[in-house]
């Protein structure tokens, strides 16, 4: 009786759509919520460094003299401490996962003096 | 006189998802004695306390174990809660019941499918994790994360769940109990199945209350040990009984965990149509835990305690947590002695090891 069970289970699903997806072909769909990369607003940030004290892997390193915020991608664990503990709501969870890479990323953030926010990678 | 051999197993091997090794001395096809190591997966996450404050330490303990991550979250949060003597309001307390079932669910059928794969039943196997998908949607849509959902805190809970959701899961629940009954029924009534778990590994009651064996493992000899029982966070509104096997076979400890799924959807249903509105956290502000305290949750694969000692400072001064794989190892090397070789994959297996945990 039990392999009659699953040969109809079986049999259903070849009927079916898949239950996994093509990936990478096919791209993921997204939920409201998920926490997928935290992402920064740099012309709001303040450089108070609150950030990088709650962060529970040190993933954020703040430099208030020069005006940079970096993060440690491949350490950031994605906990949303960081997005809690900012004072001027500059930091945000977007959708999308980190990329997988043969090197530990650090993306860094500088605040330009008078020129809108822009982004150098190292 | 049998010729003696000394067999290893593990760290590597196609049944175990984490690694624990097993020195087995065998006589022809009988194990006579297993000697177990671990040690391989140690991250030190307990020492982290002394460089997070309490209030991030939460982050760092869901991360203990990535099957019973809320479970561990609440487990802390339970113990700092206690040391600081403060009242979580009950809509969280039925929140943390509702995602710790889900987590139960999860875990149940992430173990059944490897079970499956563990004996060869491929199609048993895609199937039980198809299933196992749709708590993990769930648990995306209402956390944020499929794995570490980071929403507990001390306190309560950082994030809502509408009580329109609620119903909505409550009515997926429904869907995926019509299926688990059809799935589930595979692994209780097929013969090859049958063949590979009744009477295989049997650990008496004596044996299992003398070893300490918790969860579904001492369970599954009929050692009533559920700390549910407790009626923590919501479980003392909730009507369930802890679900018992005589046995103590490898069959009885996989039907002990197949109605436990069952039981965790009537908790939820329960769970979701009781819900009070009101706060999901209280605000502690200018506290700090200051003295000793130990409390108690039950995983999906066990009890685990969780003991936490503040000075009245920012930083803990120690975290201990006690994981169920660690308490039921003793009871693994009992029932391998005298088993088939061929039967250790299996024997392992059905304790649900999870060595992250008892590393930690």
């Amino acid at each position: 009786m039990a392999n009659l069970k699953i040969g109809k289970m079986v049999l259903r699903s070849l009927f079916k759509r898949p239950a996994t997806l093509m990936y990478p072909t096919v791209p993921r769909e997204w939920k409201e919520l998920t926490r997928g990369r935290i992402e920064i607003d740099i012309d709001s940030c303040i450089f108070c460094g609150i950030c990088a004290r709650k962060c529970p892997t040190d993933a954020i390193a703040v430099d208030r003299n020069a005006k940079s915020w970096s993060i440690a991608r491949m350490g950031c664990v994605q906990c949303s401490c960081c997005v809690e503990a900012c004072p001027k709501s500059c930091l945000l969870n977007k959708a999308g996962y980190t990329s997988p890479d043969t090197e530990k990323v650090v993306d860094t953030f500088v605040k330009p003096e008078a020129e809108p926010g822009s982004v150098v990678d190292s | 006189m049998a010729k003696r051999t000394i067999i290893p197993f593990g760290p590597q091997h196609p049944v175990l998802p984490e690694p624990i090794h097993l020195d087995l001395v065998l006589e022809d096809e009988k194990v006579v004695e297993a000697i177990p190591s671990i040690g391989f997966i140690h991250r030190g996450l307990e020492k982290l306390v002394e460089k997070n404050e309490w209030p991030e330490m939460v982050y760092v303990i869901e991360r203990v174990c990535g099957i019973c991550s809320f479970g561990h979250g609440w487990g802390y949060c339970k113990s700092i809660e206690g040391n600081l003597g403060v009242e979580v309001p009950p809509r969280a307390e039925y929140l943390r019941t509702i995602w710790h079932e889900l987590g139960r669910i999860h875990s149940h059928l992430l173990w059944l499918g490897l079970l499956a794969d563990g004996f060869g039943f491929e199609s048993l196997f895609m199937h039980t994790w198809r299933l196992r998908e749709t708590i993990l949607d769930i648990f995306e849509e209402t956390t944020g994360g499929r794995v570490i959902f980071s929403v507990c805190k001390v306190g309560g809970l950082r994030k809502d769940v509408s009580n329109e959701k609620l119903a909505e899961i409550a009515g997926t629940l429904d869907g995926l109990e019509k299926e688990l009954r059809e799935l589930t029924q595979v692994f209780l009534d097929d013969v090859s199945v049958a063949n590979r778990l009744v009477g295989v590994g049997t650990l008496t009651q004596d044996e299992a209350i003398a070893l300490g064996a918790v969860g579904p493992t001492a369970r599954g000899s009929g050692v009533n040990n559920d700390v549910r029982l407790d009626g923590h966070g919501a479980y003392g509104q909730l009507d369930f009984e802890p679900c018992l096997e005589e046995a103590g076979d490898c069959y009885a400890r996989c039907k002990v965990r197949i109605r436990e799924l069952f039981q965790s959807i009537g908790l939820i249903k329960q769970a979701a149509a009781q819900i009070p509105d009101g706060d999901i956290a209280i605000e502690i502000k200018g506290k700090h835990p200051a003295g000793e305290y130990v409390g108690r949750m039950e995983q999906p694969r066990g009890e685990a305690y969780y003991y936490s000692k503040g000075s009245g400072q920012k930083f803990l001064e120690r975290i201990r947590v006690r994981t169920p794989t660690n308490a039921n190892i003793p009871a693994l090397v009992k029932t391998l002695q005298g088993c088939d070789f061929a039967d250790v994959p299996m024997l392992v297996l059905t304790i649900d090891p999870c060595i992250s945990c008892t590393e930690r």
